[in-house]
Order: C-alpha cells, then sequence, then structure tokens
C-alpha cells in the first residue's frame, strides 16, 4: 500500500464517522484537528475503524501519530505493509 | 430464540442508554446483549397503546436540539457516535415554549430555538436585570462542563451572584430542573449548564410520531450491527465472588456469564442486585471508595394525557409547545408533602411542533406533568388508586389550565375530550424499576459508572447525564470507557 493509499483510507474512515465534515481540502500536513471538529471520541472511531475494517491495531500511546494525515501515512503504511497489503 | 449463554458484553435495560451502548459494542464486533425485563423498549421514554392509541411517556421534547451545520454540540457527538444519519431522526422543531409565573401566568418569558428570542424577552420583561443574564450566560458558555472532577457548586449561588432578582432566579430554573433534576431545591451548577445549554441555548424539536420514531431507529442500528436482546427478560441477581461479577440470574432462573456487565437499572438498584447475593456473606456491605453511595431520588413525577377530538389550534392553543408553569411567590421544587403538587408543573402540546406542510397528529393531545409523592401512591389499594387517578387528574387540569389562553366557552376542553390517561410514581416503578418512581435518579450522580464490582459499570440516569440526548451518551461514553477504549 502506498502512502496516498492509506491516506485515502483514514479519510474513507472519516468520511464515515463525520458525515457533516468537508473533506475536499484537508491540507495533509495540518494537523485534523486543527481543519475539523474531531473530538477524542472520534478519534477513537478511527482506531476502532482501523482495527475493525484492516485488522491494525493502535495502541493509545501511538494516537498521537494520528494528528495529520501525514503522519497517519507515515505510522500507518509499515504496519499495512506488513499486514501484507 | 438464541441459545447462548455467554456473552463478551451484558446490558441491563432497553432503554436509550442501554441500546445505544449496545449498538456501539456490537458495531465493534463484541458479542453483545441486552436483557429487557418489560415488553417493550425504552425504558423511561418508551410507548405504549391503550384502545388502539399510542401514548409517549416521558419524551415531551428532545432537548439539546440544533440545526444541520451546528458541531460540537451533544446532538452532533451522538449522531456521529452511533452513525445515524440526523435525517433518520425526523426532527421538526418546536414553534415557541414559555415560562408562566404567577396565580393566572401573569409573567411569562417566551423562548424559541433561536436564543435571541429569549434574550429579548427577558430584557423586556426584567430590564434591571438583562446585563447580569448577560454575564451568567457567558458564565454558562465558558463553564468546563465535562470535567469529571470539578468541584461542585450550588447553582443558585453562582446565578445570584448575576441575577438579584428571585423571580427571575425562579424562572430560569423551573423548566430546567423539570426537565432533569434529581435534586431538590438547588442543582448542582455543572448540571445547571448542561440543562441551560440544552433546552435555552440549543432547543426542542421532535419527530412527527414521538419517540417511537428515535427507539426503531436505535433497534435498526443495533439489529443491524449484530447485537441481541431478549426481552419479558430481566435480570434477578448479578452474582459475584465480592470482586467480579461471575454470572447473571435471570427472572425464569435460567443463566448467563459475560465479560462485563452495563446497567441502566440505576444506581441504588444495580447495587441491590449485586447485594442480593453477597449480602449474606459480606458484611458491611461492598464498597469502594471510588464509588459514590447514591441513595434513591426522592422526586417523582405524574402525567396527565388529555386525547381531544380536535387540534388544539381550535381551541385557541395553538401556539404554546411547552409552558413551564408556577402559580406561588416561589417555586418549590421539591417531594410535596400531599401526592401531588398542582402548584407548578408543564404542559405539553405535542401537535405544535412545525411539522412539515400536510403532516399533522390525527388528534389532539394535552400533556400535563406535576411533581408527585411517590410513598401517597405506591401502597393505595386498587380502587382508591383510581379514585385518586380521577380527582388529581381533574386538579391537575384545571390548574395547568390557567396558563394557557383562556377557553370558550369555559367547558371546550372538556367537551373536545375523548380519551384521557395518567401515569404516576406507582406506575413508573411498576414499568421501569426505577426506585421511588425516580425518573432522574438519585439525587448523587457516578460520572465514572463504577459499581462495587470490577467488571459492572452503570449508563443512563444515575450516571449523571441528563435528558434523552443525556441518555444515549451515557450508554456510549460507558462503552467507550470502560471497554472499547480500554481495549477489552
Amino acid at each position: 500500500m502506498t502512502k496516498d493509499q492509506c491516506k485515502q483510507v483514514v479519510l474513507d474512515i472519516i468520511a464515515d464517522i463525520a458525515p457533516d465534515e468537508d473533506l475536499s481540502n484537508l491540507k495533509p500536513d495540518v494537523r485534523l484537528r486543527d481543519q475539523l471538529q474531531l473530538d477524542s471520541m472520534d478519534f477513537l472511531d478511527i482506531v476502532m475503524e482501523l482495527r475493525k475494517r484492516h485488522g491494525i491495531e493502535v495502541p493509545e500511546a501511538d494516537y498521537m501519530q494520528l494528528a495529520s494525515l501525514d503522519s497517519c501515512a507515515e505510522y500507518l503504511t509499515p504496519k499495512f505493509t506488513a499486514l501484507g497489503k | 430464540m438464541n441459545t447462548h449463554t455467554h456473552y463478551e458484553v451484558a446490558i441491563i435495560g432497553a432503554g436509550m442508554s442501554g441500546l445505544a451502548a449496545g449498538i456501539r459494542l456490537a458495531h465493534f464486533g463484541k458479542r453483545v446483549c441486552i436483557f429487557e425485563r418489560h415488553n417493550a423498549v425504552g425504558g423511561l421514554n418508551g410507548f405504549y397503546s391503550i384502545g388502539g392509541r399510542k401514548f409517549d411517556v416521558g419524551l415531551h421534547a428532545l432537548t439539546n436540539y440544533v440545526r444541520p451545520g451546528v458541531k460540537g454540540t451533544p446532538l452532533g457527538k451522538l449522531l456521529r457516535q452511533l452513525r445515524i444519519d440526523r435525517d433518520e431522526f425526523a426532527l421538526c422543531e418546536q414553534k415557541r415554549s414559555r415560562i408562566a409565573f404567577g396565580p393566572r401566568g401573569e409573567i411569562s418569558l417566551a423562548f424559541t430555538n433561536d436564543f435571541s428570542v429569549f434574550e429579548s424577552e427577558v430584557a423586556a420583561k426584567f430590564p434591571k436585570q438583562i446585563e447580569g443574564f448577560r454575564r451568567l450566560v457567558e458564565t454558562v458558555k465558558t463553564h468546563d462542563d465535562v470535567s469529571l472532577d470539578a468541584k461542585p457548586l450550588s447553582a443558585r449561588e453562582v446565578v445570584r451572584q448575576h441575577v438579584t432578582d428571585p423571580l427571575l432566579e425562579d424562572m430560569l430554573f423551573c423548566p430546567l430542573m423539570y426537565y432533569g433534576s434529581a435534586s431538590e431545591r438547588d442543582m448542582e451548577f455543572g448540571q445547571f449548564v448542561i440543562m441551560f445549554k440544552a433546552l435555552f441555548l440549543e432547543g426542542f424539536a421532535r419527530p412527527l410520531e414521538g419517540v417511537r420514531v428515535i427507539l426503531r431507529v436505535l433497534m435498526e442500528k443495533y439489529r443491524a450491527a449484530g447485537g441481541e436482546r431478549r426481552m419479558k427478560c430481566g435480570v434477578r441477581q448479578i452474582v459475584s465472588d465480592g470482586h467480579r461479577a461471575n454470572a447473571l440470574i435471570l427472572d425464569d432462573g435460567s443463566e448467563v456469564t459475560a465479560d462485563h456487565v452495563i446497567s441502566s437499572a440505576g444506581g441504588p438498584e444495580t447495587a441491590a442486585l449485586i447485594d442480593s447475593n453477597t449480602h449474606f456473606q459480606i458484611a458491611p456491605s461492598l464498597s469502594r471508595s471510588d464509588v459514590p453511595a447514591q441513595p434513591a431520588g426522592r422526586l417523582s413525577y405524574t402525567e396527565t394525557i388529555t386525547v381531544l377530538d380536535r387540534q388544539p389550534a381550535e381551541l385557541g392553543w395553538g401556539d404554546d409547545t411547552i409552558v413551564f408553569f408556577n402559580d406561588s411567590e416561589r417555586f418549590v421544587y421539591e417531594r410535596p408533602e400531599d401526592a401531588v403538587d398542582v402548584r407548578s408543573g408543564v404542559v405539553c402540546i405535542p401537535n405544535n411542533f412545525a411539522y412539515p406542510e400536510g403532516q399533522t397528529l390525527p388528534e389532539g393531545l394535552f400533556r400535563c406533568t406535576c411533581l408527585a409523592n411517590y410513598d401517597r401512591w405506591a401502597y393505595l389499594a386498587e380502587p382508591d388508586y383510581q379514585a385518586e387517578k380521577q380527582r388529581w387528574y381533574a386538579s391537575i387540569a384545571a390548574s395547568a389550565k390557567r396558563f394557557l389562553p383562556p377557553l370558550t366557552p369555559a367547558d371546550a376542553l372538556e367537551r373536545a375530550t375523548i380519551a384521557t390517561d395518567m401515569f404516576t410514581p406507582r406506575t413508573i416503578t411498576k414499568f421501569t424499576g426505577h426506585a421511588a418512581g425516580a425518573i432522574y435518579g438519585s439525587p448523587v450522580k457516578n460520572r465514572q459508572g463504577r459499581t462495587a464490582l470490577e467488571n459492572v459499570y452503570l449508563c443512563g440516569t444515575d450516571q449523571g447525564f441528563l435528558g434523552i440526548i443525556g441518555a444515549m451518551l451515557s450508554g456510549i461514553s460507558m462503552a467507550n470507557y470502560h471497554i472499547l477504549q480500554a481495549g477489552k
């Protein structure tokens, strides 16, 4: 999986958990929290959906790695690769 | 008929909070089952049928209503967490509500879902108080109401720092107390803030068909996510070794096991389910320092429902959605000495929401809620109970009518009435199991939801969120906090 595909995975999840947010102009290097109205409940859901849909585990200590789309891609791409995706 | 005897999570009660917790857990793959003693879902916000008519219990209006696009409020969080599209609830906004005080409702503050209406009403009726009122609103808006370890403050004391006219003070407290306070006379300021936002800064709405629509959506989500439920199958006992729940004994005597138990039965009620089997083995009864002692609530209510053969607008009652009233010099929110206290109360006219063009409720409805004393109702013999219902029905309706536009002829309401019903504190306990008919539960809340057993958690009114949106958020938060977030 490429980093761009990985970002798309995260975007798909956010689109499902926060359908009232406009995702069309997200800057990949800016914190998601600064561009969207996402609270800790929403971040929990991103983590839970990654596990449910893709079998990816994100321990609580690593939640800050999901701050922006770029950091998501850095952190998650190796995990997808390790799963052979 | 399912035959499982072990679940990852067992939920006690299929009310708003239990269903919401169940949806979260089932969505994330937990094997979960909701056990409900009654034959219908909804708990304190249910519905029932008599003579082919469906009546709502509890829900006058959904509070916390905000229009699409307003973010970061409880309604938005709830919709996201349960993956509900807001159109599914088909919410229709209130027309206008009022707080009416004085023997004939002489002083009245109108409010709508547009807060500026309320603000200008306060400015017009209490010109000397408006600056203080605005400061109070700022204090409410900036208060951190989600902090789990905020120091408890008296809401009366905080409000008096800004509002010095006792009449305005009481008029602000009346709706907030009636729509969620388990405490007599005063509220904790954090609770006041939550309610002030829910009623005044946000607002009222309702689906045309009432609470059934909301329950139908919740049930559909829960079923689609793979959740199980067993109806007419209450939990009689939580069997423990003193630290953990090992099994649940059901009403039919059978036993199931679960890794976690979430109980919406109430704080003291859940403690009783746990203590019922440890009582004789462990003394004193189970306690933990992080579990607050939750006494049963003292406040209960009665509600009359009057069905009319015409729309209330035809009687001249077409403008008010909800009216909070009080006829006395001070507003008294405490358990009455008598069976009912008719001096104050809440009128709800479900017809008066802004339903889409061409849609309307088929019959007129006029509902009145007043404070009631559980003990005065609980022990009456059946004929006396029926007679008391009749007597109080008439006196509640007569009291409430004073705060609505006068009728011509004076008996127009009676002439238009085609059916009536009334629930009492006794009805509440019978159908929901909540002790002493206390809809809002114990005055002491348990925000963390911990119980004496490490794998049993509370959700619902005794966990401490208010209103039906609060009830659902309670189930969501407890499922998140104790199970999903903990990675259990």
